[in-house]
């Protein structure tokens, strides 16, 4: 049996898994960004508190995929719960970091003459600040993606959803018939959905950056 | 529309500030960025702040906004107290321009400029209008520049930029925090030239900071050359600090060739202008005959309805004959704008038919006239000046040694 043969055989249950594994990664990636982006607004304006932020995302970061995991199967259980939560917490880095380097890196002179001509703080963050810093945020939430893309494979191993299923229950009986292959096709499809993930940001980088600040 | 452009005359409030200090540092033996400041800012005038980095001047400006909130002290804007009003509400009353524009640079230019009347919620048909006429105030074409971005810009056109935003809700004052700093010389003069040229039409209050003896000289009606803590060294206008600085600090400031940056700088306006008789088009001959007679000399002027000066009648061109004032006089090819400086109103003096020259404001109205003979009395009072001085200098310095 190749390649072709083992994904035509199993046509729909890699469709299945494969739109559930963009779908899982999408959705933590809001979660991701909505707090991601809170922790970075919440803290950019107060340096020690910034840095402490950025550091604690960083921690997170440094506990390996498969460690984090089994810690959270203790109070989460198998299956969704612990996979998201490890998959927002990773993602999380990229974009709180982004976000505050993003927010911090936006011209003084300008927040001064958004003050000058009597804007007030949420006007000035929304109107002035975030669309500035946007290219920037966006770039962590793009980082975050390929990310989470790979880390939401070895979600596998806590029983979560995903492609990280072919790839785990291969690599199990490797040898057996089929097992490869198995490896191989929930490889690819991790690949394919990043680089169409990524696709994606291209385009909404395009649509949602000012013509104005765009490189 | 009470708010267009179009308004003439003074729209500007006078500004007071009375014993405003500002302390960084919370003890109050700390050096204070402005101490204990009074002075008070007409209305419709421009104010220059000139002085040495570090003196306080951009301090100054920015409590006017409360940008910085003073430490003691009273802000009164008009008639109503700074503090009394909301920060952002103040603000959006308050055009404020600083240097290299601060333009949004993910804003079209229609956009930035449209910040404040957004805030204020006018509505889109409104702000549109708005937009367009102040664009065309600045010298922008408004169908050409509406939707660039700023980066598409030069720095004079983003200046220009910045002043229509500043402007847009039609504020009283406007601060103005070195706005032309960044600019090149070419660029800045002509951009200087221009705000003058609105604010003739405006009449805005202005408030405009700067460390450039020369940019304070040819845009202020008024400039308070400020010392450390924002101290007032002098406070008088472009011809008096030249004629007669206050102090040693002040003279170090102008620098040497008063003379030269009399002549460059001071406005006709700020000299003594001469008056001679008035005819109006109307009056028949004999009359202007009696006038003529009536005054010391020989001629006499001709000033329509309007108040515009029209014509010269000589005693020698009316002599025997007959007609209105109108139908003999010499047209008059040259007059002056008040808004000239001495050395502007010597060529034309130089190149004009008469000897003498009305001198008329921005609308044509006449107000006076001017000879070579006035600017070298002018001269030649600044030379007694200087040489008096100098001497009350060497003896106080006599008197301590």
């Amino acid at each position: 049996m190749n390649l072709w043969e083992y994904i035509q055989s199993r046509q729909e249950l890699l469709e299945f898994e494969f739109l559930q594994h963009a779908s899982m990664i999408f959705q933590c990636l809001v979660v991701a960004t909505v707090v991601g982006v809170a922790v970075g607004v919440a803290t950019y304006r107060y340096p020690p508190i910034a840095t402490f932020a950025t550091s604690t995302a960083g921690v997170i970061f440094t506990i390996p995929a498969l460690a984090l995991l089994g810690l959270l199967i203790v109070p989460l259980g198998l299956g969704v719960a612990p996979t998201v939560t490890a998959l927002v917490l990773y993602g999380l880095l990229p974009i709180v970091r982004n976000t505050i380097v993003g927010l911090q890196g936006v011209d003084r002179v300008l927040v001064d003459a958004a003050r000058g001509i009597g804007m007030s703080r949420p006007r000035i963050l929304l109107r002035v600040e975030l669309p500035m810093a946007w290219p920037v945020i966006l770039t962590g939430i793009r980082v975050s993606t390929q990310l989470t893309m790979g880390i939401g494979a070895i979600a596998a191993y806590a029983s979560g959803p995903g492609l990280g299923d072919q790839i785990f229950s291969g690599l199990s009986r490797i040898g057996g018939a089929g097992a490869l292959e198995s490896v191989i096709a929930g490889i690819l499809g991790v690949v394919v959905l990043a680089l169409i993930f990524d696709a994606v940001f291209v385009l909404i980088g395009r649509f949602t950056t000012s013509r104005g600040i765009r490189v | 529309m009470s708010e267009t452009v179009t308004d003439k005359g003074t729209t500007g409030v006078p500004i007071e500030l009375e014993n405003v200090t500002k302390r960084y540092s919370a003890s109050s033996t700390g050096l204070a960025a402005v101490d204990d400041l009074t002075m008070s800012i007409p209305a419709g005038k421009i104010v220059v702040l000139l002085g040495p980095s570090g003196c306080g001047k951009t301090t100054t400006m920015r409590l006017i906004n409360r940008l910085i909130e003073p430490t003691s002290g009273r802000i009164m804007i008009g008639d109503t107290d700074a503090r009394a009003q909301e920060p952002n509400e103040l603000r959006r009353g308050i055009g404020y321009v600083i240097q290299q524009a601060g333009l949004f640079p993910h804003m079209t230019v229609g956009t930035n400029i449209s910040q404040v009347p957004q805030m204020l919620g006018w509505d889109k048909q409104r702000i549109t209008t708005r937009v367009d006429e102040l664009l065309d105030l600045v010298g922008l074409d408004s169908g050409q520049f509406r939707d660039r971005y700023p980066r598409q810009l030069s720095g004079g056109q983003q200046q220009r930029v910045g002043v229509a935003r500043a402007l847009a809700a039609d504020p009283s004052v406007l601060l103005m925090d070195e706005p032309f700093g960044a600019l090149d010389p070419i660029t800045r003069e002509r951009l200087q030239d221009e705000l003058l040229r609105l604010q003739e039409e405006l009449g805005k209050t202005i408030v405009f900071v700067t460390h450039d003896i020369d940019e304070a000289l040819r845009i202020g009606d008024q400039i308070a050359i400020l010392d450390k803590g924002s101290r007032i060294a002098q406070y008088a206008s472009p011809a008096e600090i030249l004629a007669n600085p206050a102090s040693e600090y002040v003279e170090q400031f102008i620098g040497s060739g008063s003379a030269m940056r009399l002549l460059n700088f001071a406005k006709v306006a700020d000299v003594e202008l001469g008056q001679v008789a008035e005819v109006a088009p109307g009056d028949e001959v004999t009359r202007v005959r009696e006038t003529i007679a009536g005054a010391d000399t020989a001629y006499a002027l001709v000033v329509d309805a309007g108040r515009r000066p029209t014509g010269w009648v000589t005693s020698e061109t009316i002599d025997g004959r007959d007609g209105t004032a109108g139908e003999l006089s010499a047209p008059i090819e040259t007059t002056i704008p008040a808004r000239a400086t001495l050395q502007e109103a010597m060529e034309g003096l130089l190149h004009a038919e008469y000897d003498v020259v009305p001198v008329t404001k921005a609308n044509g109205e006449y107000l006076g006239v001017v000879s070579l003979g006035t600017i070298q009395q002018e001269l030649s009072d600044l030379k007694e000046r200087q040489k008096a001085r100098r001497q009350e200098r060497v003896s106080a310095g006599g008197d301590s040694a």
